[in-house]
């Protein structure tokens, strides 16, 4: 029985128009557009400089300023109020105003004022922005006493740093894992749910009701096939981070078939709550929104989890994206084994066993 | 006109008969607010860190104690080998460790230079380099201290000012972003789905062959969800007003303004959406991936635009959430005058115009 109705699914997803092309195209996009947006440095800032002084020091240091990708010079300005004035109209992001005989006093006096003023309205990238600017400045200072001095002291400690997992410091290779959590909630959890309340709108419910098939069994029915689908999709993200990405797991891709397995079994339960609860699509899609995005906000995906307050942290553990995306992180940066990972996979299985049984629970309620 | 009140009386009954969606679309901006105000930060804290120290003398515990007092840090770990490191940082006990080589103070003292090495969980890269930097900051600062001998130095004194939100509150970057985003959910994919379910429920038809004109059923449907976009922008407004202390330094009529225009924008497309598609799911399908996704990732409320590649950046200019976003950043935050704003307004204008002359053409073809 369970394997004709698993049948039946799979044959109407690959008759739907669309949805084939989605679940196969879905993660394709996702993974390889989200990496590149999902970026917290701060790159093309746009300067404005003022000169008064126009002396062979302001232009050098100028020169420093806009020497790499991080700070382009759009123009330079007359004067400071002319160059806010492109701040305020967002051509510009940031405005370093160098005074008049600003040479003349750093050689004699040694002692030169600059101003930098930077938009701040996204505070991080107005600090990050500014430091970097000032980092800078604080460089050719270094450089010019040097210079003037005469000395090259360098005796001291001498720091070195070790990056170990991602000695390129590339944000992708942090980001890509994670999104495969994102992308594998959406499908495996998510469509099943629309799919369910679907046949609740048209009625199809009612008469599964009265047929000789069982409820476990339909619904079963109703979640193998995406089921299926989510390790399809999982093995198309390790294609993609792999040829695309250069990314390589460093532990077992065994490993992460079986975390996403647990986790699969527990999203679709969620899928399975909400579709109990709702009884029209814009209800169920609603629901799902604003789910998914406390889910995905809290999990640390995008922001890191050790740095919310704790009682954000709290709510964060009853999410079961947090550990799989942890998971993630780990098997494919760290090599983590799994018996690194062991209270990540008794929590998720824990989840499985919670969230399926409300599932079942809060469907008899309604029927 | 009398008609159109009824249409519109039905279209709020049924609205507000779904409380369980009725009550999600008004605590949503609530809740996102709350996330991106108290939980959700790019801020690096409470950072554990452990230890390898070969030395253990003066120097190093000082440096020690100056770490643990820092906020940043706290220290987890204290090791007797490299080898421990590794395993740490697998089972994410730690993600930084300082290890200190031997005779530190000795060295120092006599040899002028001493070791210190500091690994670096960098699975998270940009976290990895922030506390470096923290890191190498306290350290340095530290032994600075320790040794008084400082030469005089020339100096360039800089003044960082930072223009609009010299207190860096993150409010006031996210709440533009956050209207940008309800709006879209609300008026783009709610609007979308709702008239496609009469298609698929095949009512549809019904309507459009009863007397009363196409428009007047179109536009009844969406008052509603105008009326209730209202009402989401005004909580957030006063919630960020009151609650948050984001100001409102700008002219209220050109914010309201350009509020109105947006939400048009947004149900425009919202009808566009409807007319392509033929079920709910498809509309759902459209509106998620082409609109909601990239009003929330292009839009600039997480991450900067303008360090993405050139086409995400070409995509962002196709998205009316972000022009959206970025005039109200300027007339509200920034506090400029309109005339700043007119290049935003124009976009929105131009796209509004653009999405209605697709959607009546569209519209019309299907009543043929």
């Amino acid at each position: 029985m369970l394997g004709y109705l698993v049948e039946k699914e799979f044959k109407q997803i690959f008759r739907d128009k669309l949805l084939p092309k989605v679940i196969l195209l879905f993660p394709f996009v996702a993974l390889i557009l989200l990496p590149y947006a999902a970026n917290f440095e701060v790159e093309n800032m746009r300067l404005v400089v003022v000169d008064n002084d126009n002396s062979s020091y302001s232009k050098e240091l100028v020169g420093k300023l806009t020497a790499n990708n991080s700070i382009n010079l759009i123009s330079m300005e007359p004067t400071y109020n002319a160059a806010l004035d492109l701040v305020h109209s967002d051509k510009a992001d940031m405005v370093i105003n160098i005074p008049r005989d600003f040479e003349k006093d750093f050689v004699i006096d040694k002692k030169a004022n600059i101003l930098v003023a930077v938009n701040s309205v996204n505070g991080m990238k107005g600090t990050m922005g500014g430091m970097y600017a000032l980092s800078i400045i604080k460089q050719y200072q270094d450089e010019k006493t040097s210079e003037i001095i005469g000395i090259n002291d360098n005796s001291g400690v001498e720091i070195k740093t070790i990056y170990q997992f991602n000695r390129e410091l590339d944000y992708k290779f942090f980001m890509v894992p994670a999104l495969m959590v994102m992308i594998l909630t959406i499908i495996s959890g998510f469509l099943p749910a629309f799919n369910i309340v679907g046949e609740k709108e048209k009625g199809n419910m009612e008469q599964i009701n009265v047929s000789p098939v069982t409820r476990p069994i339909f619904i079963l029915s109703k979640l193998i096939p995406y089921w299926i689908i989510g390790m399809v999709i999982m093995t198309i993200g390790f294609i993609v981070a792999r040829f695309f990405y250069g990314i390589i797991p460093q532990g077992s891709i065994l490993t992460i078939y079986l975390f996403s397995f647990v986790f699969t079994l527990a999203v679709s339960g969620m899928g399975l709550i909400l579709s109990n609860y709702a009884s029209t699509y814009q209800q169920v899609v609603f629901m799902m929104f604003f789910f998914i995005m406390i889910l995905i906000l809290m999990s640390g995906l995008y922001t890191p989890f050790n740095s919310m307050p704790e009682w954000a942290q709290k709510i964060g553990a009853f999410s079961p994206l947090t550990y799989f995306i942890d998971v993630m992180r780990c098997v494919y940066l760290k090599g983590s084994k799994l018996t690194d990972l062991l209270p990540q996979l008794f929590k998720l299985l824990a989840f499985v066993l919670v969230i399926n049984s409300w599932a079942v629970l809060s469907y008899r309620k309604t029927s | 006109m009398k008609e159109f009140l009824t249409f519109t009386k039905k279209e709020f009954l049924h609205i507000f008969r779904d409380t369980w969606t009725m009550m999600i679309i008004l605590v949503l901006p609530l809740v996102m607010m709350l996330l991106f105000g108290y939980a959700v930060t790019t801020e690096i804290r409470n950072t554990n860190i452990g230890i390898l120290d070969y030395s253990k003398d003066e120097t190093t515990r000082s440096i020690i104690n100056r770490v643990q007092e820092s906020e940043y840090f706290t220290i987890s770990n204290y090791f007797n080998s490299y080898d421990e490191i590794d395993q740490s940082f697998k089972s994410s006990e730690n993600s930084l460790v300082i290890v200190f080589g031997e005779n530190f103070s000795e060295n120092l003292l006599h040899l002028r230079k001493a070791d210190i090495q500091i690994v670096a969980d960098a699975s998270d890269p940009n976290a990895a380099k922030t506390l470096v930097n923290y890191l190498s900051n306290i350290i340095g600062s530290t032994l600075k201290d320790l040794n008084k001998t400082t030469i005089e130095n020339y100096e360039i004194k800089p003044e960082l000012k930072l223009l609009y939100n010299p207190l860096m509150k993150s409010s006031y970057n996210f709440v533009p972003g956050v209207m940008g985003f309800i709006i879209i959910l609300v008026c783009a994919m709610m609007t979308s789905i709702s008239i496609v379910r009469e298609k698929e429920k095949g009512t549809m038809e019904l309507l459009l062959a009863s007397p009363t004109s196409p428009i007047t059923i179109i536009v009844s449907k969406l008052i509603p969800y105008f009326v209730i976009s209202l009402i989401n922008i005004i909580t957030i407004f006063l919630v960020s007003y009151f609650i948050m202390g984001v100001p409102i330094n700008g002219s209220l009529f050109w914010i309201f303004i350009l509020c109105i225009l947006y939400i048009l924008v947004s149900l425009s497309l919202g009808i566009l959406i409807s007319t392509v598609s033929d079920t709910q799911l498809m509309a759902l399908v459209i509106s998620a991936i082409l609109l909601l996704m990239p009003s929330m990732l292009l839009s600039g409320m997480l991450f900067n635009i303008e360090s993405m590649p050139l086409i995400l950046q070409g995509i962002a200019q196709a998205m009316p959430a972000k022009w959206f976003i970025s005039a109200i950043r300027k007339l509200m935050i920034m506090g400029v005058d309109a005339k700043y704003v007119l290049h935003e307004f124009g976009a929105l204008l131009l796209m509004e115009v653009i999405i209605i002359g697709i959607s009546l053409k569209k519209f019309k073809k299907r009543l043929e």
